[in-house]
């Protein structure tokens, strides 16, 4: 894999932002750790999900539906609609990254936020999967390590309403959907959705009404013709293009509010 | 709960699996983009409600509402994620005490 078209000095900040990556999402995993045990799911199950799920977004909707009462399985079918943001990721990096068999393999599982938003706006294929492969396991590492130590923790303290861990729960959530209300349309649905859920709440059992605001994406997706600020052309040309064609500064902030945003 | 967890893992591996192994025009259509960029508004939004104003099927408000202020404020002054979900937790925490 290395061909040594980078200079030394290019490989080394490549794999040092990885590695800071890495380091900041730990803050995200004690905190899933503490909120998933807190939610009711034993130590062992919340250690599971961070090493074979591992999308932190889908961990911590998992444990919020079951936090509010919810099914198992409406957890599971929320945790799911989640990830496909994965697979539009996958999309775009399929290409750059340009890996077949068990090397796919492996990179699907840290295909995430953050190994995404540290590697799509690389110029090779090589500095791509360098900045892919850093960030990807280095977040791995560290984010499971601290779910452990999160989870231990959130078990120490025994009844979450203690320490009013049943709070954090929500301002989890809250932290993670901040990056994305940047755009109007955004913000409308963030109140839709929150409205929908709210409403069906006596109406339903616990876990429906997260997966009913769901809804309100596609619809809002569907009916909404004209591009919302990324200036997208209607219909089939480069609205996958767009970031990475995007000004520097521009693909600094994506970065940020990618590698801020689902943890 | 096991089930759940473990069908949630497969499920999750494999949509980022295809998105690595499907070719890129499949869900190369903007209705497609515009949707999936919104979903996760969308969800973590009603999270929030739910996680704030509800307890199995009625809708209350409580101490966790303040927590939820309290975060909302730390967000707006840009404080890192474990001061705002920690100052949430202890915001509501004494909330009870009071």
């Amino acid at each position: 894999m290395t061909d040594a078209a980078l200079t030394p000095n290019e490989r080394s900040g490549i794999v040092r932002d990885g590695l800071a990556v890495g380091v900041a999402t730990g803050a995200y995993g004690i905190g899933f750790g503490a909120v998933s045990v807190a939610s009711g799911l034993s130590v062992a199950q919340t250690c599971v999900l961070s090493l074979l799920m591992f999308t932190g977004a889908s961990q911590f909707a998992l444990a919020g539906v079951v936090a509010a009462g919810g099914a198992p399985m409406s957890g599971a079918a929320t945790a799911l609609l989640l990830g496909t943001r994965n697979t539009l990721y996958g999309l775009r990096m399929a290409p750059l990254l340009a890996w077949r068999g068990w090397r796919r393999l492996a990179a699907a599982h840290v295909l995430i936020d953050e190994s995404t938003a540290m590697s799509v706006n690389r110029g090779t294929t090589e500095a791509a999967r360098l900045g892919f492969l850093t960030t990807g396991w280095s977040v791995f590492v560290l984010w499971n390590l601290a779910t452990v130590a999160g989870a231990l923790a959130g078990e120490a303290v025994g009844d979450p309403r203690t320490f009013g861990l049943d709070a954090a729960v929500g301002a989890a959530f809250l932290a993670l959907l901040w990056p994305r209300l940047a755009s109007r349309r955004n913000v409308l649905v963030a109140i839709l959705a929150a409205a929908v859920a709210l409403s069906m709440v006596p109406l339903t059992a616990p876990g429906v009404p997260v997966l009913a605001a769901g809804g309100v994406a596609l619809l809002v997706g569907v009916l909404a013709r004209r591009p919302d600020r990324t200036g997208a052309p209607a219909d089939g040309a480069p609205a996958e293009g767009a970031p990475a064609d995007g000004a520097p500064a521009d693909d600094a902030g994506r970065e940020d509010s990618a590698a801020g945003g689902h943890r | 709960m096991w089930t759940a967890v473990l069908l949630a893992c497969v499920g999750c591996y494999l949509l980022k699996l295809a998105g690595l192994s499907l070719p890129e025009r499949v869900l190369h259509h903007p209705t497609v983009e515009r949707v999936a960029d919104l979903i996760p508004v969308a969800l973590l939004a009603a999270l929030v409600a739910v996680q704030a104003f509800s307890a199995g099927t009625s809708l209350t408000v409580d101490a966790r509402a303040l927590g939820l202020g309290f975060a909302v404020v730390a967000l707006l002054l840009r404080m890192p994620f474990l001061v705002v979900v920690v100052g949430a937790s202890v915001v509501a925490a004494v909330a009870r005490l009071l």
